[in-house]
C-alpha cells in the first residue's frame, strides 16, 4: 500500500438510480480505513442506496465504486465476498433452517467444488456464533428466534465470511431499544477488533454515540461528514432533518446528543 | 489501518460441545447419510415390487431371479415389460422431484411444481402439436418439442410473473393460468384429431405403461445431465434462497444461477414429460416431505428428492396396476389422487402459520 493512500473503499462521481428514478448524481463518498462509519439522513435520502452501491449489489448508472483502487465490478465475485461483507436489509431465512446452518452459509466464498466443508470452516462458524452470542442457539430454528437474536445470527453469517470490511444496512430497524443497543455494541466490538464497519442507521443519537466517522445525507447529497463531535450541530440537524433541536453532551459518553425542540413546552411546564 | 485482513473473532477457543453442535458437522451429516441410505434401500425394494407386480404376479424372490437369471421363468416378462417400465419410473420420478425442488428454491415459493405451474403442460402442448400436426411419432422426435415447450413456458412464466420482483402469488396465478390454457389446447387437439387420440390417450394423463427399453435409453442422458447440473447448482441455489442481495454478498451470481436453474428445469421436465406424459404433484410433494427430514440445504435436499421421488412414482404406478384389475389406472392419475390432499394440507398449514 502506498503512503499517500486513498481509502480502500470509495465511490467516485456516482449516479445511483433504480430503473428510471434517480436517487443521486455526482456523489463522491469515501469510507476511512478502520473507521466505524455511519450514514444518516431522512427517509429516502439515498443512504441505503449508497450503501448498496458500495456493496456492489446496486450497479451505479455512472461513476464507479473502487475497492483497493480497482472497480468493484471487475473483482472476482468470491474474492470480493472475502473482502467485503454485507448485511442486507431484507434477507430471507429459508424455512426450517437452523442457526448453525445459516451461519455456515457465510462460508460460501471460501468454498468451491474442490474445497468443500473443512475443519477451518467449522472453527470460523463456531467463532462467529460465539462472537455474536448465538452459540447456545446453534441448533434452534431461525424462524423461532426473536428479532434481536435473528439479527445477531445474520451478523454471525456475515462474520463467517471473514471480511475486513463489513457493511450493515439498517441493522437496528424493527428492534426494540435494548436490542438496538445490543446490536450497536456488537458492531462497536467488531470495529474495535480491527474491521472497517459501515452502517446505515435511523437514529441520529445512536449514530453520534457509536460512529467514528459520520456521513449525513439529504436528497442524494452528502451534507456533512467527519467525526460526530465536529459534525453534529443544531444547524446541521435543522438542515438535514428540518428538525429544530438542541445539541448537548451525552451524559454517558460526551458525544453529541440531539434533543428535539418541544413544540408544546409551554403547556408541559404550565403550573 | 489497524489489524490484518484476517482477524480472529474471539480469544476463546470454542468449546468442543459448541463445535460438535454445528449442524453441518459430523453428527447431523451421519444422520443425513444414514437416511439417504435407508431411502436407497426403500427405492430398491419398491423397484423389485414394481418388477414383480402385473398380470402375472411374482414374489420378490422370483422378480429378483427374473432380473438376474436368464434361465428363470420370469426373465422375459421382467426384461421386456417390467424392467423398462420400472426404469422409466425411476428416471422420470427423479427428474420431476429434483425439478420441483429447484423450482421451489428459484421462485422462493414452496408451492411451485412444474406440473402445477404449466412447465409439464408446455411440454405436453408441444408434443401434441408434433404428433398431430407434424406427424412426429418417436420419442427421439418429440423430446425436442418437449424441451421447446417446457423452456418456453419457463421463460414466459418468468416474464409474466414479474421477473426478479415476482411475488409467490403472482407467479402462482401466472402459472395456473398458463397451465389451464395449455391443457385446453392439448384437449382441443385431441378432440379434433381422433386418429392421434389413441396414441396420446395414455400419454396425456401420464403413464409408464407404454415403456420401451429404447425410450429409457434415450431418456437416460437428458435426465443424467439435468441431475448432474442440478447437483452442481446446489450451493448457488442455497445462497439464492436467502434473497438476491444476500446471494450477491456471498459471492454468488443470482442471474446466472437462475438461468442455469431454468435450463435444468426445462431439461428434466421436458425429458420426463416426453417419455411418460405430464405428471403433476411429484415435484411438489416430495421436496416438501424431504425438507422435513433434511432441512432446506439443497446439497441434501436434491439427492433425497432424486431417490424418494421415484419411490412415489413407482408406488403410484404399482397401485395403478393393482387397484382396477384387469385394467390399469395411470400413474399420473394416482399421483394427483395422492398429491391433491397433500397439497391442500400444506396450503392450509401455511395459512395457519401465517395467521
Amino acid at each position: 500500500m502506498s503512503d499517500n493512500k486513498q481509502p480502500r473503499l470509495v465511490g467516485e462521481d456516482l449516479t445511483l438510480a433504480y430503473d428510471r428514478r434517480t436517487i443521486a448524481t455526482g456523489l463522491d463518498v469515501a469510507v476511512p480505513d478502520g473507521s466505524f462509519t455511519v450514514i444518516v439522513g431522512p427517509n429516502a435520502c439515498g443512504k441505503s442506496t449508497t450503501l448498496r452501491a458500495l456493496a456492489r449489489v446496486l450497479r451505479p448508472a455512472a461513476g464507479a465504486v473502487l475497492l483497493d483502487g480497482e472497480r468493484i465490478g471487475s473483482w472476482p465475485a468470491k474474492k470480493l465476498a472475502r473482502t467485503l461483507g454485507l448485511l442486507p436489509q431484507s434477507s430471507i431465512a429459508p424455512e426450517g433452517i437452523t442457526v448453525a446452518d445459516l451461519v455456515a452459509r457465510g462460508r460460501y466464498p471460501h468454498q468451491g467444488l474442490l474445497r468443500q466443508w473443512s475443519r477451518e470452516d467449522e472453527r470460523v462458524v463456531g467463532e462467529s456464533m460465539a462472537a455474536t452470542g448465538v452459540a447456545e442457539l446453534a441448533d434452534r430454528y431461525v424462524d423461532e428466534l426473536s428479532g434481536g437474536q435473528r439479527q445477531r445470527v445474520w451478523i454471525a453469517m456475515a462474520l463467517a465470511q471473514q471480511t475486513p470490511i463489513l457493511l450493515l444496512d439498517e441493522p437496528t430497524t424493527y428492534l426494540d431499544i435494548a436490542h438496538q443497543i445490543e446490536i450497536l455494541d456488537l458492531c462497536a466490538d467488531l470495529h474495535e477488533q480491527g474491521r472497517t464497519v459501515v452502517a446505515v442507521l435511523h437514529d441520529l443519537n445512536h449514530a453520534a454515540r457509536y460512529a467514528t466517522h459520520l456521513i449525513a445525507m439529504r436528497d442524494g447529497d452528502i451534507v456533512a461528514e467527519g467525526p460526530p463531535g465536529e459534525v453534529v450541530t443544531a444547524e446541521l440537524v435543522e438542515k438535514v432533518f428540518h428538525l429544530p433541536c438542541q445539541v448537548i453532551p451525552d451524559p454517558e459518553t460526551g458525544t453529541p446528543l440531539i434533543v428535539p425542540a418541544a413544540r408544546r413546552r409551554a403547556v408541559a411546564s404550565a403550573p | 489501518m489497524r489489524g490484518s485482513t484476517r482477524l480472529s473473532l474471539t480469544t476463546h477457543p470454542p468449546s468442543p460441545s459448541a463445535a460438535t453442535r454445528t449442524a453441518s458437522g459430523p453428527p447431523r451429516r451421519l444422520t443425513r447419510s444414514a437416511g439417504l441410505l435407508a431411502a436407497l434401500l426403500a427405492l430398491a425394494v419398491v423397484s423389485l415390487i414394481s418388477l414383480g407386480v402385473g398380470a402375472r404376479p411374482m414374489s420378490l424372490g422370483d422378480a429378483w431371479r427374473g432380473l438376474v437369471d436368464p434361465d428363470a421363468p420370469g426373465y422375459s416378462v421382467v426384461h421386456q415389460m417390467r424392467l423398462p417400465r420400472t426404469l422409466l419410473g425411476l428416471l422420470a420420478g427423479a427428474a420431476l422431484g429434483v425439478a420441483g425442488a429447484v423450482m421451489q428454491t428459484l421462485t422462493r415459493n414452496p408451492l411451485a411444481d412444474p406440473g402445477i405451474l404449466g412447465i409439464n403442460a408446455g411440454a405436453a402442448a408441444a408434443v401434441v402439436t408434433a404428433i398431430s400436426f407434424l406427424g412426429v411419432s418417436t420419442f427421439a422426435g418429440f423430446v425436442w418439442f418437449a424441451f421447446a415447450g417446457s423452456g418456453a413456458v419457463a421463460v414466459l412464466l418468468y416474464a409474466v410473473g414479474g421477473g426478479r420482483s415476482a411475488t409467490p402469488a403472482r407467479l402462482a396465478l401466472a402459472g395456473a393460468a398458463l397451465n389451464a390454457a395449455l391443457y385446453s389446447y392439448v384437449q382441443a387437439v385431441q378432440l379434433l384429431d381422433t386418429a392421434a387420440l389413441d396414441q396420446m390417450r395414455f400419454w396425456i394423463v401420464g403413464s409408464l405403461a407404454s415403456a420401451q427399453a429404447s425410450i429409457v435409453w434415450q431418456l437416460l442422458p437428458f435426465t443424467l445431465a439435468g441431475l448432474a447440473v442440478a447437483f452442481l447448482l446446489a450451493r448457488p441455489l442455497n445462497a439464492l434462497a436467502m434473497g438476491d442481495d444476500a446471494a450477491q454478498a456471498l459471492g454468488a451470481n443470482p442471474a446466472r444461477a437462475r438461468a442455469v436453474g431454468v435450463v435444468v428445469i426445462t431439461l428434466l421436465c421436458g425429458a420426463a414429460t416426453a417419455a411418460c406424459g405430464p405428471i403433476a404433484f411429484v415435484g411438489l410433494m416430495v421436496p416438501h416431505l424431504v425438507r422435513a427430514l433434511t432441512g432446506p440445504d439443497l446439497r441434501w435436499l436434491l439427492p433425497y428428492c432424486a431417490v424418494l421421488s421415484p419411490v412415489l412414482m413407482l408406488v403410484a404406478d404399482v397401485l395403478g396396476r393393482v387397484v382396477a384389475r384387469p385394467s390399469e389406472v395411470q400413474a399420473g392419475v394416482l399421483t394427483v389422487v395422492i398429491g391433491g390432499p397433500v397439497f391442500l394440507y400444506f396450503v392450509r398449514r401455511r395459512k395457519a402459520v401465517a395467521a
